[in-house]
């Protein structure tokens, strides 16, 4: 490595999940393990193979509460992902103490908006089911098919004219960097699970670059519409669900019988800054991001829908991630992995841990979410990020939910209470369907240790 | 701060309305020639814009070394193939046995695939409850089930053209996908740059592919009336800079280079074609319609790019020309974007800016979206090494405002050594990338 580093800390953390907005119902869910999967609400999904998934309570989660007033009119143009990553920002931006234009439009920020980059994973976005087929509903044509001269005719004029930015993938970001203004660096990463890794990823190389000091990064997504679902399932990703199951059993990581995985909705944004820029502020770093890996797996022929049975691009993106933190595999404590219960791609991640930790794969321990949370798609990462940070500052493991007695072989992953534990570096890592991988090396900050 | 590696492009390609190799589009690109024509993908002719620049005459089978391998790949992935073959032969790395493929990356900025529009309408015309007014979630699903397809949905989802490149040219190492709208592939190629100065990789594969030629994507954008919607000849409907430009054109296609460090290409013998010198990220922060309209966010990504390259837009270069030798616009043609950034060079350059030529190429084909950047990027290279500029085409009308050197109507012979391409996204996202000739 020839560029001189700076040293990248998390100051701020904003997840959103079923279990509501910000670490702190985040961190209460995971330690009582509880977990928020329950039937879809919003329409009847009985007719897909997987009708669950991890949703936010309408009451717990209302995003005109999370804007400025002056912005409440623009909530209307938000789809579902882009009011998550605005909430996300939100609480990230309070705990890390910032004063932005939204959390105070005439004071003084407490970065200048030049140095504040906005990088944020997204996913593809369905428009709203519900409006497009009612502005569709009158260009049929005597057979009831879509007519499309009659669309372009007038039929598209049922559209409201910013129809189109409710879902375009950059309008995370966009709406979040109007909101908080910033002016750095700002992009939007679309690589599935992998989004959030590589939009941190980003964050880090553009601060150690010296083109920001501070990046709001993360990611969210919310496929639960049935568009989402649709796909979802054509993947073969989701679990075959069946009456009287336990929809808190559903996802089974790293288990002999698990069957898939279901979805949910959130994301988290995380304010990421140059250590030294938090030291002037005098605000204490929640953890380092200390090192960070990605790759990509070689794909098969059928792109996409069947993963590849690669684990050594998964080991690579880990064994870089560790070199970039200038660490051992024995200096890790803690791995949290995608642990999406889908059968292939958890054997897949198995291996790789086994590949690069040997003889201490079957004693780490590994924090499993998607039990709980569900599988969050372009916010996943974030997630796991948020949850590994705040296993650092607790020292603490969250509780693993399943059956009792359930085998997870070759690796520490059965149901267990939360519990205390010493932890100095924890391992995220997140494998893509479409084969992006990510790892991060987050590590307990400890300013005694500060080499300076 | 130690040196960071220099970064050379070894390999270009592109897939265009204008053609599928370089060769051949540069000469259409000098000649004026234009891309558009009415709709062929689907009947557009009551839409309030029917024409567009279309890729013709494209087997993406003629560029693969097993055609099995890529059998689902939807249209912008396809683009991709292409483009990325070209460059990576270009590139001489099909015959570099040598290569480590895990230190070979990829970033792109491709877009999302193409709605399956048809079956997707059916889906929704059937789980309709007119009653109700919304769906009936079980009918929908069922006919959503039936009459859709797995691998046209799967392709859809924007890392697919990653996936496939991967696949092609079996390589391992970082990849993303970044989805920027119109900056998207000029943010790709200088994060990819980034990636090898940080010795993170020592080749990417970078660029953009993209295709919003369907029904549902020229709806959005006629929505927003971002689109042309001439009543003419569809080749005079992309008019940059002119007084009577009414929005753009749509494209599609792909730009991919293959860009590496200097120490890996002179290792392996590869002749750079130029090298990249700066990169400049920015986001205006201001509204999700409107552009910052004083041109501080395009600025500062100009700004930032000229600092990494160490260029001094206020001076003249030692050889007495103007600190860069051409601009490659965005230039999209709508009436706000075209004024903006003229302010934004004026900004920049002061009293230098009217001495250096800018135009844009879209004004031939179209706005590639995702892959302008990449695209517009090429062109840059190729006027570096043929010692010409693309014109802007159909710029009849000059508007009193903008007072800059657009190269209007004929291209230019000009000594070109350093070239500036600007992209800006719906959005707010700015990028800005300098490429300059390669010497030892």
């Amino acid at each position: 490595m020839t560029t001189q580093r700076r040293r990248v800390v998390i100051t701020g953390l904003g997840p959103i999940c079923t279990f509501g907005i910000g670490i702190k119902p985040m961190w209460e869910g995971m330690v009582a393990g509880a977990s928020g999967i329950r039937p879809i609400e919003s329409y009847d999904a009985s007719a897909f193979d997987c009708p669950l998934a991890a949703q936010l309570a309408a009451d717990d989660f209302d995003v005109r509460k999370l804007v400025p007033k002056t912005y409440r009119k623009a909530t209307k143009v938000m789809a579902r992902d882009i009011a998550l990553a605005v909430g996300g920002a939100a609480m990230a931006v309070e705990d890390a103490g910032l004063v932005t234009r939204a959390t105070d439009p005439d004071g003084e920020p407490t970065i200048p908006p030049s140095r504040t980059g906005c990088h944020i994973g997204a996913g593809l976005i369905a428009a709203d089911v519900n409006e497009l087929s009612l502005a569709v509903s009158t260009s049929v044509d005597e057979d009831g098919e879509f007519d499309l001269s009659k669309w372009g005719d007038s039929g598209m004029g049922n559209l409201t004219p910013l129809w189109l930015l409710k879902y375009l993938p950059n309008m995370l970001a966009c709406h979040v960097t109007i909101i908080h203004d910033c002016q750095g660096p700002s992009n939007t990463i679309t690589c599935a699970e992998a989004s959030s890794g590589l939009s941190i990823g980003e964050s880090m190389r553009v601060i150690s670059r010296g083109h920001a000091d501070v990046c709001l990064s993360g990611g969210a997504e919310c496929k639960l519409d049935p568009m989402g679902v649709l796909r979802q399932q054509f993947a073969g990703r989701l679990a075959t669900v069946r009456d009287g199951d336990d929809p808190t059993r559903v996802v089974r990581p790293f288990m002999e019988d698990a069957g898939g995985s279901v979805l949910g909705e959130g994301g988290g944004i995380l304010v990421l800054e140059a250590l030294e820029s938090a030291r002037s502020r005098g605000v204490a770093p929640i953890a380092e991001i200390a090192g960070f890996g990605a790759s990509q797996a070689a794909c098969p022929d059928t792109v996409g829908l069947v993963y590849a049975d690669d684990d050594r691009s998964v080991q690579a993106a880990i064994t870089c991630a560790l070199a970039s933190a200038d660490c051992s595999p024995e200096d890790i404590d803690a791995i949290l992995p995608l642990g999406s219960g889908i059968p292939v791609r958890d054997a897949i991640d198995r291996r790789a841990i086994q590949d690069v930790f040997g003889d201490r794969a079957s004693e780490l321990p590994l924090i499993t979410c998607v039990p709980n949370i569900g599988l969050c798609g372009a916010g996943s990462g974030a997630l796991a990020t948020a949850l590994a940070a705040e296993c650092l500052r607790r020292q603490m493991l969250p509780a693993r939910i399943g059956e009792e007695g359930a085998e997870t072989p070759g690796l520490d992953a059965g149901p267990i209470e939360a519990r205390s534990a010493e932890l100095r570096s924890i391992l995220v890592f997140t494998t893509s369907m479409g084969g992006q991988n990510t790892a991060l090396v987050l590590r307990r900050f400890d300013e005694e240790e500060v080499d300076g | 701060m130690s040196e960071s590696p220099r970064v050379v492009l070894t390999g270009i390609g592109w897939v265009t309305p204008l053609g599928c190799d370089i060769d051949s589009v540069w000469k259409k690109l000098v000649s004026g020639a234009s891309g558009m024509a009415p709709i062929t993908r689907f009947d557009a002719r009551t839409f309030p814009t029917s024409f567009a620049a279309e890729v013709k005459d494209y087997d993406v089978a003629e560029y693969l070394r097993d055609p099995s391998l890529h059998q689902h790949a939807g249209l912008n992935s396809q683009f991709a193939l292409g483009a990325a073959s070209q460059a990576w032969r270009r590139a001489g790395l099909d015959r570099f046995e040598q290569l480590d493929r895990s230190r070979v990356g990829l970033y792109l900025g491709a877009g999302e695939g193409v709605l399956d529009t048809e079956n997707y309408m059916r889906a929704n015309l059937r789980g309709w409850d007119p009653e109700a007014r919304c769906i009936d979630g079980v009918r929908w699903a069922e006919n959503a089930l039936e009459c859709m397809h797995a691998q046209k949905e799967i392709e859809q989802e924007p890392n697919m053209p990653l996936a496939h490149l991967a696949r092609e040219f079996e390589v391992n190492g970082p990849a993303y996908n970044c989805l920027t709208a119109c900056a998207a592939s000029t943010q790709a190629i200088g994060e990819a740059f980034d990636i090898i100065r940080r010795g993170e990789a020592d080749v990417m594969i970078s660029g953009g592919a993209h295709t919003m030629i369907h029904p549902l994507g020229v709806t959005g954008f006629n929505r927003l009336t971002a689109l042309s919607t001439h009543k003419g000849d569809p080749a005079e409907a992309s008019r940059p800079f002119d007084r009577t430009r009414d929005g753009f054109v749509m494209g599609e296609g792909s730009g991919i280079v293959v860009i590496e460090s200097l120490e890996h290409a002179a290792a392996r013998g590869a002749t750079p074609l130029a090298e990249i010198i700066g990169y400049g990220s920015s986001c205006d922060a201001f509204r999700i319609t409107d552009i910052q309209p004083d041109g501080r966010g395009a600025a500062a990504a100009m700004e930032m790019a000229l600092d990494q390259a160490g260029i001094d837009p206020g001076r003249l270069a030692e050889n007495g020309r103007p600190p860069i030798d051409y601009i490659s616009a965005h230039g999209t043609g709508t009436q706000e974007n075209d004024s903006i950034e003229t302010r934004a060079v004026r900004r920049v350059f002061g009293d230098l800016a009217p001495s250096i030529p800018m135009s844009s190429i879209k004004s031939m084909m179209g706005h590639l979206i995702a892959a302008a950047g990449a695209v517009e990027l090429i062109t840059c290279v190729m006027a570096i090494q043929q010692g010409e500029l693309p014109p802007t085409r159909n710029l009849h009308h000059p508007d009193p405002e903008l007072d800059l050197d657009y190269v209007p109507n004929e291209s230019r012979k000009a000594p070109v050594d350093t070239c500036l391409s600007n992209n800006f996204g719906f959005g707010g996202q700015n990028d800005t990338l300098i490429v300059t000739r390669f010497k030892g």
